[in-house]
């Protein structure tokens, strides 16, 4: 490849493509974005302001995943505070406003999209940085979905529920695995096989045991007992913290620990050592003496055990019922916040942090008349930033050096 | 032709799949993907049989629900010659509910053969197009465009615009992957993907609630497109215009199967695609213009995939709500089509048949309910897709089964393939 091993590097020599730049346009695009609803331009609707400032996020997403903390959390900050005071402007005229962005509860509800992302990005982060490419996230979640309401409405206990789902899970990601790893087949073929066998498997289940009246509604959420994940009621005040954090899911605190241990594991022990290194150099994790079949199986059920988590949050601890191909794409979303966030924990989770705002945006602006179409395009907002983020000819996302090669022992 | 023997995959790198998929054309020819559909429909068989019903005559039902048995059932019939007035004696009975089943089976399989082929072509040209889908969605997004405008234009030259500008589309958007590959190297599997959910939500914004493409006159529970003009339909020349007959794009698409295989085959611009598919180093050091042919093959992948988009419109939809953007899987069932037909003209064909008479077969309309559950049916054709998917992927499996059986025939004296593809 060295077309565009050269192209790249011609364009990196350019100073104003670099991340510390891209930082500060996100800053610039913060202030842009406040600046929209001031005279003279005072933009009545509320689309573009919101827009100009969650590029502004990720710019600053993009220029902390690529190592230009100050100015990325700068660039973070300045989109944040550009669409408050954006809000706050409008406000001023707008009488309806402030029911549909109401801070504390976007947040709660930021966490509540994001969460099942956060899941399914660190699942597919545990497989990409072994070497194995899962497209087949979205399946896994799905499988997690359906799996996670029939075993907590068998045996009527959500932490039954979630190990069957994690468990269902990890068996289809075992099969993926062996193709995959064993077979050497095309991991992209293989993850497309997951994501229709899953679809299959998931559909054809729910209508044989459940038929037309569809899932019972489980939404009794008790510890240990209900079958439904529980929230955890911290505080019923009306505070900004105790609306924004107050009463959230079970699973979304998890999800924080599941991302912290992640980070620990995969990048300070030994274990996570020899875990990119099968990612990065195969043969030279061999000859050292570490198994890459074995470290690329159990990556690979891990990831499909963590989506599954994801998926079953979804259904038992969010929706509490289940509709065939309930994920919709998330585990795409996932991917894509995975590659946004260069496969690394902080980004991805910042990265699906992102993308659940613009989802809980989406779901907010929904309940506008006038808005409602314009609510539809912030869904398509997660994949456009991918796109860029790949085609992005600065500090490009760039995967594992063995990310979907098959490997042939010697 | 190439001596199997120096095709052999380098032991340090592993084989890529155009390396399989070249080593399986050789080795297994059109027997590894009749033995991937057979495992495929016996595990799907095992599933059915695990619910309580028969396989036998569950698979005996979906077959007639595909109208394929219309071939079987010969007797003294009459057709109209065309551009005549006479009947002549027909051994087929045109007009009979087995004739229908295969009209919408035939109406299935042309979107089918085009998107395959959109996936068949860049992989030919050594890369994934799973962007079938978005491409597919932005051709019909076109011909819908088209097709409700300019209502005062002449019939034959509305549908040409139509099915130029939605073929253009098509190929400009899937340009974007292709693009992205030449310059910065992006992977095209991430690429399609985000560009599909991209085409996805923004065909849902266009004809969605209050989107601009969203029909005022026809205000329905689901917000829907205006109507194409009665004049950019497509002719129907087998059944009922009206209840979605056989419309001519069947033979846009054949002919769109041949002249995938002339220019894959025959022209400088396929010898090019396939040598950068084979080995892009090798292509360099031959003077081929890698990028440019990555561009030019995802442009000519996406043409495809956005005529199908356009034929569909014009053919039978004539209008596109935002439900039909948000199931429609074509783009991705043809992923299956492109893999089980080897991504050759005549093997594209065959699967996109196959998996239309699937559909077909398997749907509501068309099933049985007294012998197996539609509804359940159609999931167990999901099951089938990913099993036939999941196996060609894993050709090495099926070469491996194919060549025991053959080793145990042979005894003793292995076929030099069969060691190529041995498993570890």
């Amino acid at each position: 490849m060295s077309t565009p091993e050269l192209v790249r590097s011609r364009l990196d020599s350019s100073r104003l493509l670099e991340p510390k730049a891209i930082g500060a346009y996100g800053i610039l695009l913060g202030l842009v974005a406040f600046w929209l609803t001031l005279p003279p331009l005072k933009t009545t609707v509320l689309v573009w302001p919101i827009l100009v400032g969650l590029l502004a996020v990720a710019c600053g997403i993009w220029a902390i995943a690529r190592d230009a903390k100050r100015v990325g959390w700068g660039a973070v900050v300045a989109g944040v505070l550009g669409v408050a005071l954006g809000i706050a402007a409008t406000n001023s005229s707008r009488g309806n406003l402030s029911t549909a962005v109401a801070w504390s509860a976007l947040i709660a509800s930021m966490l509540v999209y994001a969460t099942p992302l956060t899941y399914a990005a660190i699942g597919g982060l545990w497989s990409e940085r072994s070497g194995v490419v899962n497209i087949g996230l979205e399946g896994m979640m799905l499988m997690g979905c359906f799996f996670g309401i029939w075993g907590a409405d068998r045996t009527g206990n959500w932490v039954l529920g979630l190990l069957i789902a994690m468990a269902a899970g990890g068996l289809l990601a075992l099969v993926y695995g062996f193709f995959a790893i064993h077979l050497r087949a095309d991991q992209i073929v293989g993850g497309t096989a997951v994501n229709f066998l899953a679809l299959g498997i998931t559909g054809y289940l729910f209508i044989d045991v459940y038929g037309s009246n569809g899932t019972p509604d489980l939404s009794t959420g008790h510890w240990l007992s209900g079958q439904s994940i529980p929230d955890i009621l911290v505080s019923q005040h009306g505070g900004f913290f105790e609306v924004a954090f107050g009463d959230l899911n079970l699973m979304v605190w998890l999800s924080f620990v599941v991302l912290i241990l992640t980070y620990f594991v995969v990048f300070r022990t030994p274990l996570g050592l020899r875990l990119r290194a099968v990612g990065e150099h195969p043969r030279a994790a061999d000859t050292v003496g570490i198994s890459v079949y074995r470290t690329r199986y159990a990556a690979v059920v891990f990831s499909g055990m963590l989506s599954a988590m994801g998926g079953a949050y979804l259904s038992i601890g969010f929706v509490h019922s289940f509709n065939q191909n309930m994920t919709e794409g998330r585990g795409f979303i996932a991917l894509a916040a995975l590659i946004f966030g260069k496969w690394r924990p902080a980004g991805a989770f910042a990265a699906a942090l992102l993308f659940g705002f613009s989802s809980a945006l989406a779901q907010r602006l929904g309940t506008i008349p006038n808005w409602a179409s314009y609510a539809v395009l912030f869904q398509a907002l997660p994949y456009v930033l991918t796109l860029i983020a790949v085609a992005g000819v600065i500090g490009r996302s760039i995967p594992p050096a063995a990310d979907g090669q098959p490997y042939t022992k010697q | 032709m190439i001596d199997p023997a120096d095709k052999e995959p380098p032991v340090d790198e592993a084989p890529s799949a155009i390396d399989r998929l070249a080593l399986s054309q050789r080795a297994g020819g059109v027997v590894t993907p009749i033995i991937t559909a057979l495992i495929a429909f016996m595990v799907g068989g095992l599933v059915v049989l695990a619910s309580g019903s028969n396989p036998f005559s569950t698979y005996k039902a979906i077959f007639n629900g595909t109208g394929l048995d219309w071939f079987f059932r010969f007797g003294h019939h009459h057709i109209d010659l065309p551009f005549t007035h006479q009947r002549v004696a027909f051994w087929w009975d045109t007009g009979s509910l087995a004739a229908s089943n295969l009209q919408q089976t035939l109406l299935l399989t042309t979107p089918l053969i085009l998107c395959g082929l959109a996936v068949a072509f860049a992989f030919r040209c050594g890369m994934f197009n799973i962007g079938g889908e978005g491409q597919y969605i932005v051709g019909s997004i076109m011909a819908v465009w088209i097709g409700s405008s300019f209502l005062k234009m002449n019939g034959p030259l509305h549908v040409i615009l139509a099915i130029v500008v939605a073929a253009v589309a098509g190929g400009l958007y899937a340009g974007v992957a292709g693009f992205l590959k030449a310059t910065v190297g992006a992977h095209e599997v991430i690429s399609t993907i985000m560009l599909n959910w991209i085409a996805i939500w923004v065909g849902s914004w266009l004809f969605g609630l209050g989107g601009p493409l969203q029909s005022h006159a026809n205000v329905a529970a689901v917000p829907v497109s205006n109507d194409i003009a009665p004049g950019a339909h497509l002719h129907v020349f087998w059944g009922d215009p009206i209840l979605q007959g056989l419309h001519i794009g069947l033979f846009v698409a054949l002919g769109a199967l041949i002249v995938y295989w002339v220019t894959l085959n025959r022209t400088t611009l396929g010898y090019q695609v396939r040598a950068v598919g084979f080995n892009p180093e090798a292509a360099r050091y031959g003077g081929i213009g890698v990028a440019r042919n990555y561009f030019r093959a995802m442009m000519i992948a996406g043409a495809f995939a956005g005529l199908a988009g356009a034929i569909d419109i014009l053919g039978w939809e004539f209008r596109l709500a935002v439900n039909d953007i948000q199931i429609s899987n074509i783009g991705f069932i043809a992923i299956a089509v492109a893999l089980l037909g080897r991504n050759t003209a005549v093997g594209v064909f065959f699967s996109a048949l196959l998996f239309g008479a699937l559909l077909n077969g398997t749907s509501t309309r068309n099933l049985d309910p007294t012998i197996f559950r539609p509804d359940l049916a159609s999931n167990l054709t999901l099951i089938i897709q990913g099993l036939v998917v999941l196996f060609v992927g894993a050709d090495v499996l099926v070469l491996w089964i194919w060549n025991q059986r053959r080793r145990l025939r042979i005894r003793g004296g292995a076929a030099p393939a069969a060691e190529a593809v041995e498993t570890p």
